[in-house]
């Protein structure tokens, strides 16, 4: 739905991998364009017409996030340059000052490098350790399997909302009761979950939230990291600069802004900041309800076509998200996107940067297939089609 | 080289990679991936009184890059040191579109248009890049 928005499939291309990053609608170039073209003045200076212009619309984002997210406060959202960003600041400026020798942190298998390896080194300087949560057959994170896992030492759980490879959602909001009744902080990495499903962070009671605007049809560099207020006041800034002090004298006398601009340190990623709320406004238009149950209908018709192949294995058959992993049986997998190239079919191929994932599905490479909702059944038409000859495929493959 | 000539070559070697096998300890082993995908070898090399008496490499890579290892490696068996180094810039030059001397190539030759497809370059040069090392390592063990 909505393919005209975008400029971007007016090309003969068909895109999925938008786990990677999504598409940009008019509205939110526009929005961009406007600021670049219109009223490009910093931020926070607002000394004349347009430097005003420029806080509202930059506050007027964190306004908007601040709904979406339905967190309490506006001083909650924090922009950053993406996910990555974000989950480095949760684990450097507030875990790392708190965990203690012994403790244990607990993240699972399937979590995409940027919540792996900040823990990795808080790990090794801290003395603190790494549980990984047993995955279950299908590789989903359990209730139980997390009971298991959490013992008196555990601090802190970090997992993905929705997974990057096997695309399951994780049951966030009974992993926070879970994990609270055990005083224990909940960091989720919201990339891939925050783009497909209406994400209520008073509801699921998560410690913090990290997300990318690029993944939901934002703009590249801007992102968001979401904390509970009384949990955002300890966080230590990681960067120090422009913008964030209040006055400074000498090195012993530096006054801290207070939230959020005492994150945000030096002049912001303003375009990115205003087009991320074209971005989100522009989803909720569409409403997050409907992105997700369109996703849910366009994945069930591609699993139950490429079920139909007898040479493709699926990973994950049965998640819910619009991430299909496949493996078209002795063909390894860059060959079959590189075939898929010729046909301007664009899929991702390899381990999608969670590197420890292959020792719980014992493949290390898959295709990965991941829609949004302006991908059609049409798309997934062309896929299977391209997908069913195995012949054609090595035929065409080098 | 013709386009049907290539493509065989190529196939042959990709679904019947010679010495695709793991090799004893006494072999010098280097690991050889690119940075930008998926491919991932392990390349042993037997070397004795400076002629190479063995190749042999494990690993998961495309079409291209297992294409490429086989026939390196076919090239590679019974030569001197300097002879392999004297392969090793010739290949890399028509890769890179560069004057190379085509006599000495043999099967090789079936990527002499690969710079075509710009993506694949790396994939031809992987296991060259591997041997590269592990001729570097010999040296410097001798
Ligand atoms: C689950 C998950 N977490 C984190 C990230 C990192 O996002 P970014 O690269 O935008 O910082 C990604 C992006 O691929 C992801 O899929």
């Amino acid at each position: 739905m909505h393919t005209e928005d975008f400029p971007m499939l007016k090309q003969d291309i068909i895109y999925l991998d938008n786990g990677a990053t999504t598409l940009k609608p008019y509205a939110v170039i526009d929005a961009i364009t406007d600021y670049y073209e219109n009223y490009s003045a910093n931020a926070h200076r607002g000394d004349y017409d347009i430097s005003l212009k420029v806080d509202l619309a930059y506050e007027n984002t964190r306004d908007i996030v601040k709904e979406f997210l339905n967190a309490r406060y506006l001083e909650e959202i924090i922009f950053t340059s993406g996910a990555t960003q974000s989950l480095n600041m949760i684990a450097n400026g507030f875990f790392a000052p708190l965990l203690e020798s012994g403790d244990e942190i607990i993240i699972s298998k399937s979590e995409h490098a940027s919540n792996v390896i900040p823990w990795f080194e808080i790990a090794t300087a801290k003395n603190v350790h790494i549980k990984y949560v047993d995955l279950d057959d299908n590789h989903y994170v359990t209730i139980n399997n997390l009971k298991k896992a959490i013992t008196p030492n555990t601090k802190v759980i970090a997992l993905a909302g929705i997974t990057n490879v096997i695309g399951d959602e994780r049951p966030i909001k009974e992993i926070c009761k879970l994990a609270h009744e055990h005083n224990i902080f909940v960091v989720v990495d919201g990339a891939q979950s925050v783009p497909h499903l209406k994400t209520d962070v008073q509801d699921l009671d998560c410690d913090f939230l990290a997300f990318s605007a690029h993944k939901l049809c934002g703009p590249t560099g801007v992102g968001v990291l979401y904390g509970k207020i009384e949990l955002l006041e300890h966080l230590i800034p990681q960067n120090y600069g422009g913008g964030m002090n209040e006055t400074f004298d000498n090195e012993s006398e530096v006054y801290l802004k207070s939230l959020p601009t005492r994150l945000e340190a030096g002049t912001p990623n303003i375009a990115g900041v205003i087009g991320l709320g074209a971005a989100i406004n522009y989803l909720n238009q569409i409403g997050m309800e409907n992105i997700t149950s369109y996703e849910r209908e366009l994945r069930r018709y591609l699993i139950n076509e490429l079920m139909q192949i007898p040479h493709i294995d699926i990973i994950n058959p049965e998640s819910d998200s619009g991430i299909v992993a496949f493996n078209v049986d002795g063909i390894f997998a860059q060959d079959i996107a590189v075939y898929l190239n010729k046909y301007h079919v664009c899929i991702r191929a390899g381990n999608h940067c969670a590197k420890i994932l292959k020792s719980e599905v014992g493949v290390t490479n898959t295709c990965r297939v991941s829609l949004y909702f302006y991908n059609t059944k049409r798309d997934v038409d062309k896929l299977v089609e391209l997908l069913k000859d195995k012949n054609k495929i090595i035929e065409e493959m080098i | 080289m013709d386009p049907e000539t290539r493509r065989a070559i190529i196939m042959e070697n990709y679904l019947n990679p010679y010495n695709r096998e793991p090799a004893p300890a006494n072999y010098i082993k280097v690991n050889t991936n690119n940075e930008s995908c998926i491919d991932n070898l392990d390349i042993y090399l037997l070397i004795e009184d400076d002629i190479i008496k063995d190749v042999k490499f494990t690993g998961e890579a495309c079409a291209i890059s297992t294409s490429a290892t086989s026939i390196m490696i076919k090239l590679l068996l019974g030569k001197t040191i300097s002879e392999a180094q004297n392969l090793l810039t010739n290949y890399r030059n028509m890769i890179n579109e560069l004057p190379y001397d085509a006599e000495i190539l043999e099967e090789a030759l079936c990527f002499d248009e690969i710079y075509k497809q710009q993506n694949r370059k790396n994939c031809a040069l992987l296991p060259w890049k591997g041997i590269e090392k592990a001729l570097a390592k010999y040296q410097e063990n001798k």
